[in-house]
């Protein structure tokens, strides 16, 4: 290597203090404090491998929620290093508000809740609604776009706090509430009667969820970026956190390249050789994490759909580590 | 001491001169680090600085906008909407708690000691919890009013749900706008006839009939001649909602009652320490002179108090206006939650905040203006 290239203000940062600052959002599965005060979630996890790959240690990590309305000032102005709440990568938030995004870890579609009540069955019956919704999110203009382009009326509800927005949904101040399809199975998880109301099964946009970091950080965006892929790798490779001690052994290339058993491409990151593996045996690969936290086995219940491997029909693709 | 724009400078500049340059150069310093940071940030995470967004198109909706707006429409016609709703609800929210408050305040002066004992204990209990937290109680408690198709129905025409105040309303929406416009002008030109007959009357009279015909006819004529029909609209349960008629939201109500409550809370004490500023001289002597205790008061007490409280009053509207910006937790569409919008949307965040500080600056200062204004003319009053 020719002299150290600058590292970029963000992970120069992180490495003087000694620790990652991801901002993260407020939703049990996705990143909730668990009854110890130890963040747990989805999201929290890829946080954790970000940590691993930079100190080799999952826990040189501190999350603290912000809310959508708050979370992008926040990180333009340094408060957080990366935002790992669920933010949807956009075109104007890339080229305009000066964010680069990592890899899209989850791929959702915004969504509409509805009392059964109600009897709608699609959003096109929904004319003259009144729809709660979240400050600071994509939602406000996607619900407004599916309106028009639909040619009905409807009548918005914008509240920032989350829990205050859920209360008017479930008070039934509105009649359809919006939101990214995952957040909606969850909270509608948490309503008083979850069986009173159900998720239309229309998606109104696209919603690719990936990290977001500032610009100028061009080190810490492939830091990032290989985090993420690595679980993804590993599990289009097979190895999980209980067998990925038995593939060190292997004498496939591309794993030996992988874990870190022939150290270069670790080294030409200048990260640990063995990033990849470490992240694996403490985290599990992506589909690991996904069933831990959000799995059709946990409170959650969210089914892989188009989160699962490419060579499964998904969207899950990790260009190659070599 | 000399007179002149030399002798103002001086005078403003002050004895040490030495040290107020150095400030004002430190403090002019310290701006021009932070605009040129903030610039070199801007450039560095590729933000074109500037006020172009404004006549961009929002393409969000506003949930209830005093103007008429559409997602196509600009930003900065969704911003005069957030202004708007601001201001209504602080101008209405001021009117409201000026009477609650003087009510107030004169109750808890009352002899009756239960009167007073409640009065004292809403004061305490309104001024000792915060108003964001009161906000939430009176959102969740315009929330708990039933659906719409249980709705409560008070009075005919008048329902009463979660969606809001439903009210009977001119089906044409400019015939509104008539109506008060033809009102004013009657009570313009009644106002103006009195004057006149008045003066007139000193030299035989203008006939109070004919002041009374114009006043009225011609504002009724103009109503007749605009050709809008003035047909009323009942609201009626159709589809998810009400139609027809006008909608009071629950957020708007919520917003007002708890703003309303709050600042009624502190006039009253304010009106309180004005009453009790007046020398109790004042009362024996009006009790003197044969006057009742409600008289005295009106005649003799509160103008005199009320120099003592409009000082006050002042800053207790504007902190109700200020307060209002508390909306954008109950989902008010207030100039704070559309500026909120606007800045998620377009990233100007530093362009937004300078717009929503230049807008509360003026809001506040016309209101300080006004009530100086009424302040310097009850000083005059009582001077002579």
């Amino acid at each position: 290597m020719t002299g150290a290239a600058a590292a970029g203000p963000t992970l120069d940062a992180i490495k003087a203090r000694g620790s990652i600052k991801v901002g993260v959002g407020t939703q049990p599965g996705f990143f909730a404090p668990d009854s110890n005060g130890r963040w747990q979630g989805f999201f929290v996890d890829f946080g954790r491998a970000l940590s691993i790959a930079v100190f080799n240690d999952p826990d040189k990590v501190q999350f603290v929620s912000s809310s959508p309305q708050q979370r992008l000032p926040a990180l333009q102005s340094g408060e957080f290093d990366i935002l790992l709440s669920g933010v949807t990568q956009t075109f104007t938030r890339a080229t305009k508000l000066g964010f680069h995004f990592g890899p899209v870890v989850f791929y959702d579609g915004q969504g509409l809740l509805v009392p059964k009540k109600l009897g709608v069955s699609k959003g096109k019956d929904l004319n003259g609604a009144t729809v709660c919704v979240q400050t600071g999110t994509t939602g406000e203009l996607n619900i407004t776009d599916f309106f028009r382009q639909n040619g009905i009326a409807f009548k918005p509800v914008v509240i920032e706090e989350t829990a205050e927005n859920q209360k008017a949904f479930a008070s039934g101040r509105c009649d359809v509430l919006t939101q990214d399809a995952s957040d909606l199975a969850i909270t509608r998880t948490q309503l008083p009667k979850p069986d009173d109301y159900v998720l239309l099964p229309e998606r109104i946009s696209k919603e690719p969820l990936a990290p977001a970091i500032r610009y100028g950080d061009d080190q810490w965006l492939e830091i990032v970026n290989w985090a993420v892929y690595a679980t993804i790798q590993a599990e289009e490779l097979g190895i999980t956190q209980a067998n990925v001690d038995s593939f060190l052994t292997s004498g496939d290339p591309a794993i030996r390249r992988f874990l870190g058993v022939d150290p270069s491409l670790g080294e030409a990151a200048r990260l640990d050789p063995k990033f990849a593996y470490t992240i694996i045996k403490t985290l599990g690969n992506y589909g690991e994490i996904f069933e831990r936290n959000v799995g059709p086995a946990t409170k959650v219940g969210l089914d892989r759909g188009h989160n699962t491997l490419w060579t499964r029909g998904g969207l899950l693709y990790a260009p190659p580590f070599r | 001491m000399r007179s002149g724009p030399i002798a103002a400078v001086t005078l403003w500049w002050g004895g040490r001169s030495a040290l107020q340059a150095t400030i004002l150069a430190l403090v002019l310093f310290g701006g021009f680090l932070l605009v040129s940071n903030t610039l070199a940030n801007m450039e560095r995470f590729g933000i074109t600085p500037g006020f172009a967004f404004l006549e961009h198109p929002a393409g969000f909706e506003i949930g209830e906008a005093p103007i008429d707006y559409r997602p196509q429409d600009s930003y900065a016609l969704a911003l005069l909407a957030g202004l708007l709703n601001t201001v209504k609800v602080a101008a209405v929210g001021c009117l409201a708690a000026t009477v609650l408050g003087v009510l107030l305040g004169v109750a808890r002066l009352s002899g009756n000691a239960l009167l007073s004992g409640l009065v004292q204990g809403y004061v305490e209990l309104i001024r000792s919890t915060p108003l964001l937290l009161q906000l939430f109680f009176w959102s969740a408690t315009f929330q708990a009013l039933p659906a719409p198709r249980q709705a409560l129905n008070p009075l005919p025409g008048v329902f009463l749900c979660n969606r809001g105040i439903q009210l009977p309303a001119f089906a044409d929406g400019r015939a509104a706008g008539w109506v008060l416009a033809a009102a004013v002008l009657g009570t313009v030109l009644a106002l103006a006839g009195t004057a006149l007959h008045r003066r007139a009357g000193r030299r035989g009279g203008l006939p109070g009939m004919t002041v009374a015909a114009v006043a009225c006819g011609l504002p009724v004529s103009l109503l007749l001649a605009s050709g809008v029909p003035l047909r009323i609209e009942v609201p009626e349960l159709s589809g998810f909602n009400f139609s027809g008629g006008t909608t009071v939201s629950p957020e708007f109500s919520a917003l007002l009652v708890g703003l309303v409550v709050n600042a009624a809370a502190m006039i009253a004490e304010i009106v309180r320490s004005g009453l009790q500023a007046v020398p109790a001289g004042q009362w024996e002597a009006a009790r003197a002179l044969g006057l009742t205790r409600g008289r005295t008061m009106r005649l003799v007490v509160l103008p005199q108090a009320m120099r003592v409280i409009v000082p006050l009053l002042t800053s207790s509207y504007l902190n109700l206006t200020k307060n209002s910006s508390l909306a954008v937790a109950i989902g008010f569409p207030d100039l704070v939650s559309v500026i909120n919008t606007s800045a998620n949307q377009t990233g100007q965040v530093l362009e937004t905040m300078a717009i929503m500080m230049g807008a509360y600056l003026t809001v506040n200062l016309a209101v300080s203006a006004a009530m100086n204004l009424y302040n310097h003319r009850l000083a005059i009053r009582g001077w002579r």
